[in-house]
């Protein structure tokens, strides 16, 4: 235990400590695939146990004893509530209103929050094809509030998104590998609010393809606790074994 | 009433050259067995359908067997890209492919309508998003009591679904529990479908929690672990070693031709490859 928590802290585990910390008890997630996965299953096994997971492939209140490979592996079905369809989780879960938070990765993101994950380059003639919408318009839509979880650098920050694949809708908070960022509330643009510990803002500013806007009230996110550590270092050794 | 055949002859009967076919799973219940006898029997010219097109699609673009792809989300799960499906979109190789694509709230609704018997589905979806501008299968309408403005979207006709499920029944009624993903709507949506399983048994398992009554189904086979790499729950798990080993082999055109000859090509049946994939491993584990 002791050795474990010796190894120096990443911005990595930084980012999805305080993604798992955007989390409240209680709350219904609808998870996506990736970096969202692994916040949502360390903020179940820390402050908030009673967080409901929903994955996309019909998984109502999962709870897996290591974050899946893919959104669909088997544990999510044993350790679920309530197993349903596709059709159903999308229609009756998602679109009528039950979830409280979407929880979502992206490819690139603009200054308003708003998600690429089709193409880098042109629609027809693409640099790069990513792998498309997936589940996030409609999680992003009709979530009640959304998070994103996201590394930043001038490629993911970006001035102009190639592709506009799902709508930011003003997310609650934006968190990555560097801080913490919120719309403005009059104008929807994406505010630098919390700094994690190391991180300068001219760090923040070169990693962002657009003039980043600081918050006058800067906060610093708190270190990630030996407690948030030790779990959410397990969790990533479990990870993807079968 | 299904007919029970062999996976050989249930493939050339039911999959034709130039056919819109769904060989649909949602991670669980993925049909490898039936998508590489497709391959084998050399089929062209396909519109294939997918809401996740993952490994078995990439091997069947790479093939050459598509000429266009319906999807919503194409890559391999918590490893990365889909090599063959992007060099295809974004090179032509082996030769160019038609794309169209929605959300998966949409091609579900797609699904949904399709098994309906209605012409188009309809959702609160696609908002504020470039997609609708890239397909004609998605419009704005009105709904005619509230004038809420919502999307619909048509709906997705198959010739042929192709499912993997866990049992078939002495009178052909399929099983399936676990994730369900579109299994049940694919099948209903089509004018004929294939359903792959692990085994037939007297009488379905009490953990089977959807049933499709042997009349709804086309023809059966019975193709032992037929899902792997993907998972059919209570018989294996999923392979996620081999979806992390798929990045690899094909990253390279050459690795990846030559992979599918050995595996597919050059195999008699699944089986086979089952074994061949086996004594990889084990070599490997040994190196």
């Amino acid at each position: 235990m002791t050795a474990v928590d010796a190894r120096p802290v990443t911005s990595d585990e930084t980012m999805t400590v305080a993604a798992a910390r955007e989390l409240r008890d209680g709350a219904v997630c609808f998870v996506g695939i990736g970096l969202p996965s692994l916040a949502a299953n360390l903020a179940r096994r820390t402050h908030a146990p009673n967080l409901v997971l929903i994955y996309e492939s019909g998984a109502i209140g999962a709870k897996p004893s290591r974050p899946p490979l893919s959104i669909g592996d088997g544990e999510l079905a044993t350790t679920a509530d309530a197993v349903v369809s596709v059709p159903e989780i999308f229609a009756y879960w998602l679109q009528a209103g039950r979830i409280d938070v979407g929880f979502l990765g992206a490819a690139q993101l603009d200054r308003y929050g708003n998600i690429n994950t089709t193409v880098i380059g042109d629609y027809d003639h693409p640099t790069v094809r990513l792998p498309g919408a997936g589940g996030a318009p409609e999680i992003a839509s009709s979530s009640r509030e959304v998070i994103v979880v996201i590394r930043q650098s001038p490629r993911t920050f970006v001035n102009t998104l190639d592709f506009v694949t799902s709508v930011g809708n003003r997310p609650r908070a934006v968190v990555t590998d560097l801080g913490v960022l919120r719309p403005d509330p009059d104008t929807g643009e994406l505010v630098l609010t919390a700094l994690h510990p190391g991180v300068s803002v001219e760090a923040a500013r070169q990693r962002t393809g657009w003039p980043l806007r600081v918050s006058a009230d800067l906060g610093l996110t708190e270190p990630p606790t030996a407690a948030e550590l030790s779990v959410l270092r397990a969790l990533e050794d479990g990870a993807g074994h079968a | 009433m299904a007919e029970i055949l062999p996976l050989q002859e249930a493939v050339s009967e039911l999959v034709r050259n130039g056919d819109t076919v769904a060989l649909e799973g949602f991670t669980h219940l993925i049909p490898h067995a039936a998508g590489h006898e497709v391959v084998r029997q050399g089929r062209q010219d396909l519109t294939l359908v997918r809401m996740t097109p993952d490994v078995l699609y990439d091997q069947l673009i790479g093939m050459g067997v598509a000429r266009r792809l319906i999807f919503s989300w194409g890559g391999n799960p918590g490893v990365g890209s889909l090599h063959r499906f992007r060099d295809a979109i974004e090179n032509g190789w082996p030769h160019p492919i038609e794309i169209e694509e929605h959300s998966h709230a949409g091609m579900a609704a797609r699904y949904v309508a399709a098994a309906s018997g209605l012409p188009f589905g309809v959702l609160r979806g696609y908002v504020g998003t470039d997609l609708p501008a890239h397909t004609r299968t998605v419009a704005k309408v009105n709904c005619p009591f509230t004038d809420e403005e919502l999307v619909a979207v048509r709906a997705l006709d198959l010739d042929v679904a192709v499912i993997h499920a866990q049992q078939v029944d002495a009178n052909g009624n399929v099983g399936i529990w676990g994730l369900l993903g579109v299994q049940k709507e694919a099948v209903l949506a089509a004018r004929r479908c294939l359903v792959t399983v692990e085994e037939r048994v007297p009488k379905l398992d009490p953990r089977v929690t959807l049933v499709l009554p042997s009349w709804a189904v086309t023809a059966v086979s019975v193709a032992p672990s037929g899902a792997h790499p993907s998972y059919a729950h209570g018989y294996y798990e999923r392979d996620n070693a081999f979806y992390q080993a798929w990045d690899a082999i094909s990253r390279d055109r050459d690795r990846f031709t030559a992979w599918m000859r050995r595996h597919v090509l050059e195999t008699a049946d699944f089986a086979e490859h089952l074994a061949l994939v086996e004594a990889e491993a084990a070599a490997a584990g040994a190196a």
